[in-house]
């Protein structure tokens, strides 16, 4: 996609606050001039992108950096005593550190550049699994919000080590059943690992208390955030976990960077995953000794590019401001949960204080029909399980339809989705 | 009418329509159309399977001419099916087993779905053709 730098300029120096009543907020209008994609049609009609729980879309400020990258300072980094090497490496540990400060982690080594969400769980499983931490008859406690990248990953380190996986229910409003959990924390509990938002409800969990019950037993804590980093201000040393992850994708940076946030004397202590290039000080055939985290952990060539596209992510986040963008999206979802509220034979699943994404059954009406109907109209909603499968299991459903919000969309878009919603009910009821 | 002629017909029908949107919704009343399948048919044996919602099939041979009757929990998956029992029912299992179903391609209905809707109706196609293949 080509866009004009001049434009790109102005844009970018452009004010996104208004000031009206006293009150500041978000100026969408402004936002959205940010996305290219947005100015898309689909099948004729005016795109409204309702599906940033899956992937958000990527503003002009990320697409400039990531090919700036290519085109000015592309180099292997780390190893390399060239001009072009060590710019690239200075931009990329530079994204390091705009990680660690968005998180607000005690040092940049505590931050591993993954492939994303998935990834890291991958990693703690693994190297977890050969650490000596966790022994046949221990027990690993996720819960029934889980993605199935956070159920995976364990039920592979439950076949591997004779280990077995606990879950804590979800109760009828779509949030965990805490009091069930604290009497599933026993001192064969060795890994507590939730989501931080879930991805198919948008219930919002409370990972401080989840990680601080989890530490009497002394187990270890890992919170999947690949839901909450474009929605809410998150701060590792605050929630208390082991470890934290998410991906680049959903906070309008480009697919295949994620991130893994751990303690440094975990890290320290832990085995390698991967083997190859960076991870590694020394290597013979006879021994190789093992580079310090988090190095360590980013064997072979990194996704250069995607660190310093992630970092140019999270600067456009925090100069809109994390807090802003809150609020202006609960604002969004609270005004879908009231339009979706009004149509007859509705349910909605999650509890009211949501964030980030909407689902929604019709009784009658199949949620592939809506969908499909839907994108007729220019509306990209998700229909189905959301990788969820057991947690459709036990809402006796094989899906939902689901709306999630970006810091792009509008109110207006809000409105045309419940005129959408009701043209296409029309036709299949 | 042959399958071609009546494959014509049906091309002709959906051309009449200005956007997408409208012809879902004539292929959604389509559906709606559909004789009743009993609830007994529907079970595993009859599920044509691969499909992300369920659709039901059972192809039965009357007077040396295939009897379909189908459903689906999905009512644009509904009204797909019935495109196709439109045009195989009361056609001889030869007719439907050497003729080829063009007007997939044609109506631009594949390109336009989907690609685990657009799978969907290659396999709603082999099945009645099995159908066909087992019933001659």
């Amino acid at each position: 996609m080509s866009f004009d730098e001049e434009t790109a300029v102005r844009l970018a120096r452009r004010p996104r606050w208004h000031y009206r009543e006293g009150v500041s907020a978000l100026d969408p209008n402004a936002i959205r001039q940010d996305f290219p994609i947005l100015s898309r049609e689909i099948h004729g009609k005016p795109l409204v992108y309702l599906d940033n729980a899956a992937t958000s879309q990527k503003p002009f400020q990320v697409l400039k950096t990531s090919r700036d990258y290519y085109e000015e300072i592309n180099a292997n980094i780390h190893r390399g005593v060239h001009h072009l090497a060590q710019a690239a490496t200075t931009a990329y540990e530079a994204a390091r550190e705009t990680v660690r400060a968005h998180l607000n982690a005690q040092s940049v080594e505590e931050i591993v550049f993954t492939s994303g969400t998935t990834d890291a769980i991958n990693l703690v499983a693994s190297v977890l699994g050969r650490s000596g931490k966790i022994n046949a008859g221990d027990e690993i406690i996720i819960s029934g919000l889980e993605h199935h990248s956070n159920i995976g990953p364990w039920q592979i380190l439950c076949e591997q080590l004779g280990i077995s996986l606990k879950i804590i229910p979800v109760r009828e409003d779509g949030t965990l059943d805490l009091a069930i959990y604290e009497t599933l924390l026993t001192d064969r509990t060795k890994l507590v690992s939730i989501n931080h938002i879930s991805n198919a409800f948008g219930t919002v969990n409370d990972v401080n208390s989840i990680c601080h019950l989890a530490k009497q037993v002394g187990a270890l804590t890992l919170i999947d955030g690949a839901q909450s980093i474009a929605h809410l201000s998150i701060d590792v040393q605050d929630i208390n976990a082991d470890f934290y992850a998410f991906s680049g994708h959903k906070v309008y940076a480009p697919t295949g960077i994620g991130v893994l946030w751990a303690r440094r004397d975990l890290l320290e202590e832990l085995p390698p995953w991967k083997g190859g290039g960076e991870m590694i000080k020394e290597v013979s055939f006879e021994k190789t000794t093992y580079n310090d985290p988090p190095f360590k952990y980013e064997a072979g060539t990194p996704n250069i590019e995607g660190a310093i596209a992630l970092a140019a992510a999270l600067n456009y986040v925090n100069n809109l401001g994390i807090e802003s963008i809150h609020s202006y999206e609960t604002h969004l979802i609270q005004e879908l949960s009231s339009i979706l509220s009004s149509i007859p034979e509705v349910t909605i699943y999650g509890p009211h204080d949501r964030s980030g994404a909407i689902s929604f059954n019709i009784k009658g009406v199949h949620h592939y029909d809506l969908g499909t109907l839907l994108d007729q109209m220019g509306f990209a909603l998700r229909t189905g399980h959301h990788c969820c499968q057991p947690l459709m299991a036990r809402f006796g459903i094989t899906g939902t339809l689901r709306a999630s919000v970006g810091v792009y969309n509008t109110i207006g878009e809000v409105h045309a989705l419940g005129e959408a919603l009701e043209r296409a009910l029309k036709m299949l009821r | 009418m042959t399958i071609s002629e009546r494959q014509d017909e049906l091309l002709e029908e959906l051309n009449l329509f200005q956007d997408w949107t409208e012809r879902y919704e004539y292929i959604i009343g389509l559906g709606k159309k559909l004789p009743p399948m009993d609830q007994s048919l529907q079970t595993e044996d009859h599920l044509i399977k691969g499909c992300q919602s369920q659709v039901w099939l059972d192809a039965s041979l009357v007077d040396g001419k295939m009897h379909y009757l189908a459903d689906s929990d999905s009512l644009i998956t509904k009204g797909m099916i019935a495109l196709f029992v439109r045009i195989l029912n009361g056609q001889t299992a030869q007719d439907v087993i050497s003729t080829e179903l063009t007007f997939i391609e044609k109506t631009g209905l594949k390109e336009h779905l989907a690609p685990t809707r657009a799978n969907a109706l290659t396999l709603m196609a082999a099945q009645m053709r099995k159908c066909a293949l087992e019933a001659s």
